[in-house]
């Protein structure tokens, strides 16, 4: 009787001190991260290779969505619109919500699963091989080895990426206005001037900086968390996409509340 | 100078694993752990260079007391300690040619010439001459053991940890194996702790042997102590006879 009445109380206990278990660790990780980034000699030659595989791999993926996106934008643009609004409206629509919104997340989002799971499954295989501890054994610290460039790499590439991807998302919202929609280049281009400003780009980088930040620290911690073999691996992967996808779009969220008034 | 483990404990979450583990070895000496398996052998080995850390007690390398060493201080130590791990952690992203190279190319003064000689004259070590250029998943579990064990003497350390170092090879890589364990003490003066199951492979190799029992260390002496001893548990895992251990404890 009396165990039945606490198992919820002890259920959420435990829920609690796991969470708090985990913010400890993800601080601890953050912390050695940033105390791992005077070891260059380390996490130096890594950079420019890791630059490659987490922003030059991930534009084919990126524009494909981009592309898609623009076009969707473009056409819902024109049926919301329906002869109420002028149509070169349809241009400020795909222009904004391709760079304030939807270039950023939809990358991010994609990118959580491509370039976050593949980070978590590496560095999860290495921990439950012992290549981690390999690393820690021959002085190498592993922040600076694993975290530092992948991080690093994240940060500085994912703002390229989402600009290529918002600069195709309103080439192909362009192009869809114009064969589909029977408008004018003048009118689109008018469109997409009128409310632009040079902010919503900065916007537009500044969170992808903080999404790239957050789907590549995200994989490392459930990577360096693993445990328990190839399951363990593949437990990992899967929780580092979904809580980096979690964060991204609360992240999101703040930005637009902070950022845009 | 070395190695100490003071009353350690150690858990994971319930799991007591080592309640009460203390070990001396002596400079320049090889000591051989034995026990059966998962009794903790290779958690007390991880404790002596901090990749453990132990919930109490106390872990001496060298004169330094390992769990209170600054980071920095940590990697200091651990340029002197070679690890073999028990089933290699070679990095599977490089050549066992990199692989065997990593520590030294932490070194100042190492050229990539100089790292080269020395890698080549490792993988000869251990009989591995022209699989410098192989991947790790293109050798077999054996041939993997040994580039890690070429990996481990690369730097020549002061201090040899080996996690069962020849479980699983064929008697006459076994017994190449034992030999480089034998020369890195004569030759080089190297302290050395070699957990192993094989109980020829430890009267050959040591000076002296360990048993790991219940959390703790149940006997240790040397060879001919061993062989001589009448403790039950010792007599049961070295004799594999499971009715002796039974009713010991
Ligand atoms: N990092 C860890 N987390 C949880 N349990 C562990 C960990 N490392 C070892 N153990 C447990 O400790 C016990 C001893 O393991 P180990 O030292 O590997 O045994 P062995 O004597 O065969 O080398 C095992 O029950 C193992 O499951
Ligand atoms: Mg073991």
């Amino acid at each position: 009787m009396r165990i039945s009445l606490l198992r919820p109380v002890e259920a959420v206990g435990q829920a609690v001190l796991s969470a708090v278990a985990a913010v400890g660790r993800a601080g601890q990780l953050g912390l050695g991260a940033v105390r791992a980034l005077r070891k260059g000699s380390i996490w130096g030659p890594h950079l420019l290779p890791q630059m490659a595989k987490i922003g030059v791999d991930s534009v084919p993926i990126a524009l494909f969505i981009a592309l898609f996106t623009g076009v969707v934008l473009s056409l819902q643009a024109s049926y919301t619109f329906t002869g109420a609004i002028p149509l070169y409206f349809v241009g400020t629509l795909v222009g904004k919500t391709m760079v304030l919104e939807l270039g950023p997340v939809l990358t991010g989002l994609a990118l959580s699963g491509r370039v976050g799971a593949n980070i978590a499954a590496e560095i999860g295989t290495m921990r439950v091989t012992e290549q981690v501890d390999a690393l820690e054994t021959l002085a190498y610290d592993p922040n600076a080895y694993l975290v530092v460039p992948r991080v690093l790499a994240g940060a500085l590439m994912f703002p390229m990426v989402v600009l290529l991807a918002n600069g195709v998302g309103v080439l192909a919202g362009w192009a869809t206005s114009l064969s589909l929609l029977d408008m004018s280049s003048q009118e689109f281009l008018k469109g997409l001037r009128l409310f632009f400003r040079s902010w919503d780009v900065w916007f537009s980088v500044i969170k992808s900086v903080s999404f790239g930040i957050t789907v590549t620290s995200v994989g490392c911690f459930f990577g360096f968390g693993t445990t328990g073999g190839a399951e363990g691996v593949g437990r990992a992967t899967t929780r580092s996409v979904v809580v980096s996808s979690m964060i991204i779009l609360v992240l999101d969220a703040f930005w637009a509340a902070v950022l845009l008034k | 100078m070395s190695i100490r483990l003071i009353d350690v404990h150690k858990a994971f979450g319930e799991k007591q694993v080592l309640t009460g583990f203390s070990l001396d070895i002596e400079e320049g000496q090889t000591l051989s752990i034995i026990g059966g398996s998962g009794v903790g052998k290779s958690v007390a080995l991880k404790h002596v260079v901090g990749l453990l850390e132990p919930d109490s007690g106390e872990v001496w390398v060298d004169g330094r007391n390992v769990s209170v060493l600054s980071q920095e201080e940590l990697y200091e130590l651990r340029r002197d300690v070679g690890y073999v791990f028990q089933f290699a952690a070679l990095f599977d992203s490089m050549t066992v040619n990199d692989n065997v190279g990593m520590g030294l190319k932490r070194i100042p003064g190492w050229t990539p010439a100089r790292i080269s000689a020395r890698v080549e004259e490792c993988l000869h070590l251990v009989d591995l001459d022209g699989y410098g250029d192989r991947f790790p998943a293109e050798l077999s579990g054996g041939q993997r053991k040994r580039a890690g064990l070429a990996r481990a003497i690369a730097t020549e350390p002061k201090y040899l940890l080996y996690d069962e170092p020849t479980t699983g090879l064929d008697p006459v890589t076994t017994a190449v194996i034992d030999q480089l364990i034998v020369r890195m003490r004569s030759e080089l003066g190297v302290t050395g702790v070699v957990i192993t199951h094989d109980m020829d492979s430890a009267f050959r190799i040591s000076d002296r042997i360990a048993m790991l029992y219940d959390g703790r260390i149940r006997f240790e002496g040397t060879p001919d102590e061993v062989r001589g001893t009448q403790d039950r548990v010792v007599r049961g895992f070295i004799e594999g006879r499971p009715d002796l251990l039974e009713v010991a404890s």
